[in-house]
């Protein structure tokens, strides 16, 4: 019974959806006021059912019912609860499912944000939004129905793939999803100021909130990700330049590059077909993201909803939805011009060259990306493309990008110039370089070309950013919180710039094999191998290895090591111990058994690895900070009083 | 749920360890020279496993990527250069092994993308500043346009 009403109330939604896509576009286009009317209980209904299907289907799991096909291959009576609810995007179906509960949570935030926004252009949001959530929701219903019964009912389920059974993993599609799906606001209100022909300042600051939350969302999904890799993939890495890792990273970018572009629409009311143009480009990435993940045509680590055959129906919809936001863009966006100058030095320069810079580095990755399928098509065979590619020729983008960014926060706008700040940058750069190069050769050895240049980088990226908190503390002038979090999120990035130029130096590494007692060395660390003993749990059993880590004769610590197996699917995970020890990360992985109580071991150090990911947080932190501010707050317009003084003076029939 | 007891546990194990390795940390390999270990590392990280989904020999487990290494250390053992090796490889698996795309004339634009990207972007960058910086001498009003939350940098005007 509960499976059936979630299956209705999907195909519920799916009308709804569809009366909020029409009407949202027409009503305004048309000027019918009722048809406007239609498109806020659209929205609210549409929500309710998509909640009760995704309710649903979480029940479905809660209560083990495997006559349900999706909940029979994806769960299992032995599974945990809060992984049997994880269990619910364990898979293609459930994941389409959260991916549209996610666009709805989102609409249902735009429509409230939008409330006081002009009632055409909050109809016109809801529309574009509608009608992704229509391509969305016709997909599930129609290739990817997660209530299909089976008959008989399975005795028990196949289990949840054991790669998601970790709280990391379990949590990332979420977080991913959120900042993917985001990304659809801001490419609504891009549709919206399209269809309506008209863009200016005013759209630039409703826009800017719904990109940044996107875009901080995203920031810790990708996070998340690659601390999943790291730890669990038991090889150490955390970013391999991996098809599913890059189809995350592209929308980033591209959003990125928006939040920057916005920020000149906005204050200037530059750049407008260009934010328009980055908007569309940037969920439509996360659409293609979605695509070239779930068609299978690419080979990844984290592929753990590959479905071929269903790719063509989602080909197909990316087709016709970007395509239609392209040709709207060509129509419109000639008409949207400005004859407002700026000069070379100044604010907006800086801006340019970092969309151009961004842009550049996602189109590297787009280009690698889709390589292995050009080359399919071309008859060359089947082609890999791996951090050889990516690492230099993202380099070249991203260099200048860090080198610029602190000339083009203190560079002053429209007339340009850096506002008596020259020197002090300068004096930031000597000391940054110092830090640099005195970290790169003094503290570390056998540092290359690349450490203390990528040290020198993000130390005078966290520098220049202090000059101006500094300053103002010192002038007693408050800062906004837009300010304050653009600060945070460039210290972040500067501390993650340095971190992982340390990491990519430093690292000491090396597989070694042990018999117990044995020691191996290793950065510093020496690890002596105790032996091996069982591990049970709910769902799993396996090994775990106990290494004591010392280092000049001190104890350090005490590392598991483990390996689970799976009963359910036979399938080995790693689960690799890590320490933190004065910033570095010790992680001690455990291999194969090499037969007569030999073990092989990855032995890593890694110095300050942790700080990658927590530099992502500061990052992600900088941005929400920046959305509270007061300035994104929309006061009651003139016309909303004006309404209300004549609703209160008595309605007309 | 019922335990298992450990024997059966390690059985389990090993036999999962057979069919479904997903596992890593690699069984170690020692050069006699550092140079040639050097060479070892480097080569193994740059060819992928044929069997995974997307690792390298390095971060492999399974047999076949073991038998890769051994091979790859012999070769290294007998003289071979890094192009030998890497040609062996290719001729028997194509270029789907190497993570560094060749450069051929089917795979030149992977390699020439970044660089037109950059220096379109740089053209176009170069002609919207120009345009604008002549709209901004046109501009008669000189007055300061203020920072992001409207508080006015300090200092003088530079021009």
């Amino acid at each position: 019974m509960i499976p059936e009403l979630g299956n209705f109330a999907l195909i519920l939604a799916l009308l709804l959806a569809a009366v909020q896509a029409f009407f949202g576009i027409a009503g305004p286009a048309l000027g019918r006021e009722r048809w406007i009317a239609a498109v806020t209980p659209a929205v609210a209904g549409q929500f309710v059912m998509v909640a009760t299907s995704m309710g649903c289907l979480v029940a479905s799991f809660v209560a083990n019912d495997f006559s349900v096909l999706y909940v029979a291959h994806n769960s299992n009576s032995a599974l945990p609860l809060f992984y049997r609810i994880a269990g619910v995007w364990g898979a293609h179906s459930g994941s389409l499912l959260l991916w549209i509960f996610l666009l709805n949570c989102w609409t249902v935030a735009a429509a409230f944000g939008t409330a006081r926004l002009p009632r055409e252009f909050s109809a016109r949001v809801m529309g574009v939004l509608g009608t992704v959530s229509l391509g969305f929701l016709l997909y599930t219903v129609i290739t990817s129905d997660p209530f299909l019964r089976v008959i008989p009912p399975w005795p028990d389920g196949a289990g949840l793939n054991p790669i998601l059974q970790d709280p990391g993993l379990a949590i990332h599609p979420p977080m991913l999803y959120t900042g993917y799906v985001g990304l659809s606001v801001a490419f609504a209100f891009a549709g919206a100021a399209l269809l309506e022909g008209k863009l200016d300042r005013e759209w630039a600051r409703w826009a800017r909130p719904w990109t940044t939350a996107a875009w901080a969302f995203l920031t810790c999904g990708i996070a998340l990700g690659s601390w999943w890799a790291y730890y669990t993939l038991g090889w150490g890495g955390f970013w391999f330049w991996d098809p599913v890792e890059n189809a995350s990273f592209m929308p980033w970018l591209m959003a990125t590059a928006l939040i920057h572009s916005l920020a000149v629409t906005e204050k200037r009311g530059l750049f407008k077909s260009w934010t328009l143009l980055l908007a569309v480009l940037a969920f439509s990435l996360s659409l293609v993201g979605t695509f070239l993940v779930r068609s299978g045509v690419l080979i990844s680590v984290h592929s753990f909803v590959a479905s071929p055959g269903r790719g063509e129906f989602l080909l197909t919809f990316l087709i016709i939805m970007i395509g239609a936001a392209l040709a709207l863009y060509a129509w419109r966006a000639p008409m949207l011009k400005s004859e407002s100058g700026f000069e070379l030095t100044a604010r907006e320069s800086f801006l340019l060259f970092n969309n151009i810079l961004l842009v550049t580095a996602c189109g590297t990755v787009f280009a690698g990306e889709i390589a292995p399928i050009v080359s399919l098509a071309l008859g060359l065979g089947k082609l890999s493309v791996g951090p050889p590619y990516f690492d230099p020729t993202f380099l070249m983008s991203m260099l200048p990008l860090l080198a610029l960014l602190p000339l083009g926060i203190h560079a002053r706008w429209k007339r340009g110039g850096l506002g008596g700040r020259g020197r002090i940058l300068l004096i930031a750069l000597a000391a940054a370089a110092v830090i640099g190069c005195a970290v790169a050769f003094g503290v570390f050895t056998g540092a290359g070309v690349l450490s203390p240049v990528g040290m020198t980088l993000g130390a005078w990226i966290i520098i220049s950013s202090l000059i101006e908190p500094i300053d103002r503390l010192r002038r007693r002038i408050s800062m906004s919180r837009s300010v304050l979090g653009m600060t945070i999120a460039h210290i972040g990035l500067g501390i993650f710039v340095f971190a992982i130029t340390a990491v990519q130096a430093f690292t000491a590494e090396q597989d070694v094999a042990l018999r117990s007692g044995m020691i191996a060395r290793d950065g510093g660390y020496t690890f002596q191998f105790q032996g091996t003993e069982a591990v049970h749990g709910p769902n799993y059993g396996g090994v775990k290895a106990r290494i004591i880590v010392t280092r000049n004769g001190k104890p350090v610590t005490v590392m598991y090591p483990a390996k689970r197996t799976y009963w359910v699917q036979h399938i080995v995970t790693t689960h690799s111990a890590i320490f933190i020890n004065d910033g570095s990360n010790i992680l001690v992985a455990l291999g194969q058994d090499l037969g007569n109580g030999r073990w092989s071991f990855r032995l890593q150090v890694r110095p300050l690895v942790l700080y990658i990911w927590i530099a992502a947080l500061i990052m992600a932190g900088g941005g929400l900070l920046a959305l509270t501010d007061k300035r994104y707050r929309i006061e009651p317009s003139s016309a909303e009083e004006a309404a209300k003084a004549l609703s209160a003076g008595g309605r007309t029939p | 749920m019922r335990r298992l007891s450990p024997p059966r546990t390690m059985l389990l194990v090993a036999l999962a360890l057979l069919v479904a390795p997903i596992a890593h940390a690699i069984a170690p390999t020692r050069m006699p020279t550092p140079a040639l270990q050097a060479r070892y590392e480097r080569l193994i990280h740059g060819f992928r496993c044929m069997q995974c989904q997307d690792e390298s020999l390095a971060n492999s487990p399974v047999s076949l990527a073991a038998d890769m290494r051994r091979q790859i250390r012999q070769m290294l053992l007998a003289g071979d250069s890094d192009r030998q090796i890497r040609h062996f490889f290719v001729s028997r698996y194509g270029y789907f092994i190497l993570f560094k795309p060749p450069f051929v004339l089917k795979t030149a634009w992977l390699w020439l993308a970044p660089g037109v990207l950059l220096v379109t972007g740089a053209v176009s960058a170069g002609w919207v500043i120009r345009r604008r910086a002549a709209l901004a001498a046109a501009d008669e009003n000189d007055e300061d346009v203020p920072g992001e939350d409207g508080v006015a940098s300090p200092g003088k005007h530079t021009r």
